[in-house]
């Protein structure tokens, strides 16, 4: 579904992603988390087309979505929830009433089918960060991929939305590219994690996460295979030159 | 490169518009003849009196606008009590076209300097004295509750960061009046008849002079431009943080 | 609170009783220059309403409103062209800066030379007038869109009309109002004062008659109904640029709070 083969981009002088290369299967979520500023956002942008890399490839099998983490600044301001929405369906030439459709069932799988002519300002931060994800999830995309979508959300919020973003993924059958800097979340949510290391950034290495579906806040963080992946991780970032630690 | 090219192609176009006749020269003398009436121009005495009774109005006028208008904007924008109370005063005398006062100020002073100077400055405060208010209201009320986290009164804030904060406003303010002054300036000499520029331009067309009169209007074409450019340079120093001078990383 | 129920009472009282005051002052005053309030008043009514409307004002407003009208059109599809393509900013900027610094009442024997002494000449200095802040505020406005909405536009493939007529222009707007509104008292201004210069009706015209005349109290009256002009003027662009950016309102204190 998604190839990156030995992605550089550089700045000038500065080497932001230094040789990236992993893959994501169909149906897959993967997370991908790394040290502040290792280049995680740059990955997402060489991925989506955003940035041209300087070397390397992508290859992505169809059509991608992207959930940004400043959800204020990527809902549009001007239009309701409901025109946030349909927005990018103007480009497929749906018939109307298909497309209101799609916008009413994509909100109300995100759990806002009420707010639908309301403006994103009269939100909260963590409904703001929803009508994006229904927006993405409207659009019908192959590869949904999100930029620590959570990170400017408050805890509780957070919880609840990691188990929406697993939800999506059951009831839409999208593959996921989730960046992240939160371990925890990239335990609970991932089948499996790219690590990567500090600036210039490559693949430090990638994990499996045998935790099984479906996953519980509770349950699942209480389990000790939880608590070892999320050292492996932790001491995988914090250690990069190490190859790697005993689990 | 291209800016050159721009310039260079709109010359030529002119030249070649006007000495064919297809715009006809007694309205629109090809720019080659204005050229040569500008460089004239330029060994006047006459000419350079008139700059400096222009320029002499628009700096008075300036000084004058600058002097109330950021004082008073910054007073009546850290009070909002302040500003209730006279905001329907200002509402109601800053649309008053300042030119609708040169019946008055011919009345009062004739058609002198004080004129001149009267109407750039009642124009040129407006537009100062509303930016310096708004610069001085806008202030992020983050950055003044974090000051105040620190400790910092009331004065401390005003001088460390709403002022700051302001700055960006007020020099917005100082460039757009420096704009206004100069057209009043001009307009008092035009309407009025006060020695500068605009009298001279006045003086050009009624003796039919059109390529001095051309010459003269680009001439306060440059001055304006002149002054924009120096104000703007100082503008964009302290403006440097708008979204639309931020260099974009990605492409 | 106290101190809002306070402020509302100033804003209506304070302005009150400036006009009282000056009322006052005025009333005993044989100054030449400065007739009592109440003669101004009077003055104004037997003018203004409504027997000069058909045949100075109306021409006037008019004029303004064509000039205006032009400028703003003209200016909002430059602005969104040049907002949007830096070489041809950059290739325009010299011309544009140019133009834009000519002193308007320089451009008033150009028009007369070339337009003459008739409406064209009037509409086409407002106009001309007018664009500059509108043009300006619209580049900046057009290049200042947030770069979130514009990568959120291009990830999801929004075609290049959507992407002007909805992303770029509403993004634009707040920054367009404000040039349009600065335009608006520039075009107030030139009306006048082409009025003062080369006419035979219009406001400007009737009080630069009045003060050549000496008929003071009628030139005091003119000046009024400009100033009420503006201030009406003003307060209805206020009111359709709240209507139209409410939404920027909304935004923006959320953002704040």
């Amino acid at each position: 579904m998604l190839h990156v083969e030995h992605l550089k981009k550089s700045y000038g002088e500065t080497e932001a992603i230094g040789d990236v290369s992993f893959d994501v299967q169909a149906g897959e979520l993967v997370c991908v988390v790394g040290p502040s500023g290792c280049g995680k956002t740059t990955l997402l942008k060489c991925i989506s087309g955003l940035l041209e890399p300087t070397a390397g490839t992508v290859r992505v099998d169809g059509n991608l979505a992207l959930v940004f983490q400043e959800y204020s600044r990527s809902l549009f301001p001007w239009m309701t929830v409901r025109q946030n929405v349909a927005f990018p369906l103007r480009r497929k030439h749906m018939d109307k009433r298909e497309a209101r459709a799609l916008v009413e069932q994509s909100l109300a799988s995100v759990g806002l089918e009420h707010t639908l002519n309301r403006y994103p300002w009269q939100l909260s931060g963590g409904m703001q960060q929803r009508v994006a994800i229904a927006r993405a999830l409207a659009f019908k995309p192959q590869i949904l991929l999100m930029d620590e979508p959570f990170a400017s959300v408050d805890a509780q919020t957070r919880a609840d939305l990691e188990d929406l973003v697993l939800d999506v993924r059951r009831d839409y059958e999208v593959t996921i590219v989730f960046v992240t800097h939160d371990i925890d979340e990239s335990v609970y949510l991932s089948d499996r994690i790219v690590v990567l290391g500090p600036s210039p950034t490559s693949v430090q290495e990638v994990l499996d996460v045998p935790l099984g579906q479906p996953r519980d806040q509770v349950q699942t963080k209480e389990r000790p295979e939880f608590t070892q992946l999320r050292a492996h991780v932790w001491r995988s970032i914090k250690r990069p030159d190490n190859d790697p630690v005993a689990a | 490169m291209l800016p050159w090219l721009g310039i260079a192609f709109m010359i030529g176009l002119g030249e070649l518009l006007t000495r064919t006749e297809m715009i006809s020269s007694r309205h629109f003398p090809p720019p080659s003849e204005m050229f040569a009436a500008l460089a004239d121009e330029l060994t006047t005495a006459e000419f350079w009196t008139a700059v400096g009774n222009t320029m002499q109005g628009w700096a008075l006028g300036l000084a004058i606008a600058c002097a109330i208008a950021i004082p008073v904007g910054i007073v009546i924008g850290s009070s909002s009590l302040l500003y209730r109370s006279v905001r329907a005063v200002i509402e109601f005398l800053r649309p008053i076209p300042s030119v609708a006062l040169i019946p008055l100020a011919v009345l009062i002073w004739g058609s002198g300097l004080e004129s001149k100077v009267f109407l750039a400055a009642f124009a040129a405060t407006w537009p100062l004295l509303m930016q310096t208010l708004y610069g001085v209201q806008d202030v992020d009320p983050v950055a003044t509750d974090t000051a105040r986290s620190f400790g910092f009164g009331r004065g401390q804030r005003l001088l460390h960061v709403t002022l700051p904060s302001a700055v960006p406003y007020i020099a917005t303010g100082v460039r757009i009046s420096a704009a206004v002054a100069l057209i009043l300036a001009v307009t008092a000499e035009l309407v009025i008849g006060s020695p500068g520029l605009g009298r001279e331009i006045n003086i050009a067309r009624q003796s039919e002079a059109v390529d001095i009169m051309y010459a003269l209007i680009a001439v306060t074409g440059l001055l304006g431009w002149g002054v924009n450019i120096v104000f703007a340079r100082v503008e964009r120093r302290v403006l440097h943080w708008h979204p639309s001078q931020r260099v974009e990383v990605a492409k | 609170m106290r101190s809002r129920a306070l402020a509302t009472t100033l804003e209506i009282t304070v302005p009150v009783l400036l006009l009282v005051l000056w009322g006052l002052l005025s009333a005993g005053s044989d100054t030449y220059y400065f007739p009592p309030l109440t003669d101004i008043l009077r003055t104004f009514m037997d003018t203004w309403v409504f027997e000069r409307v058909r045949s100075d004002v109306l021409p006037s407003l008019t004029r303004l409103a064509l000039g205006y009208g032009i400028a703003c059109s003209v200016a909002v599809a430059a602005g969104l062209a040049l907002g949007l393509s830096t070489p041809l900013r950059r290739a325009t900027d010299p011309i544009v800066q140019f133009l834009r610094a000519i002193p308007p009442p320089a451009l008033l024997p150009f028009g007369i030379l070339v337009l003459g002494v008739g409406n064209a000449m009037k509409i086409f200095i407002i106009a001309f007038v007018c664009l500059w802040p509108v043009l300006l505020n619209t580049i900046d406005g057009v290049a200042g869109v947030d770069p979130t909405l514009r990568e959120t536009a291009r990830v999801y493939e929004i075609g290049p009309v959507d992407r002007v007529l909805r992303v770029t222009l509403p993004a634009a707007a707040p920054q367009i109002f404000a040039g349009m509104r600065t335009a608006l008292s520039l075009a107030l201004i030139l009306m006048v004062i082409s009025e003062m210069v080369a006419s035979t009706n219009g406001i400007g015209y009737f009080v630069l008659q009045a003060q050549r005349s000496f008929a003071i109290p009628e030139m005091w009256s003119g000046i009024l109904l400009l100033g009420i002009l503006g201030y009406v003027l003003n307060a209805l662009f206020l009111l359709v640029e709240r209507r139209v950016l409410r939404w920027h309102r909304g935004s923006r204190a959320s953002a704040l709070s």
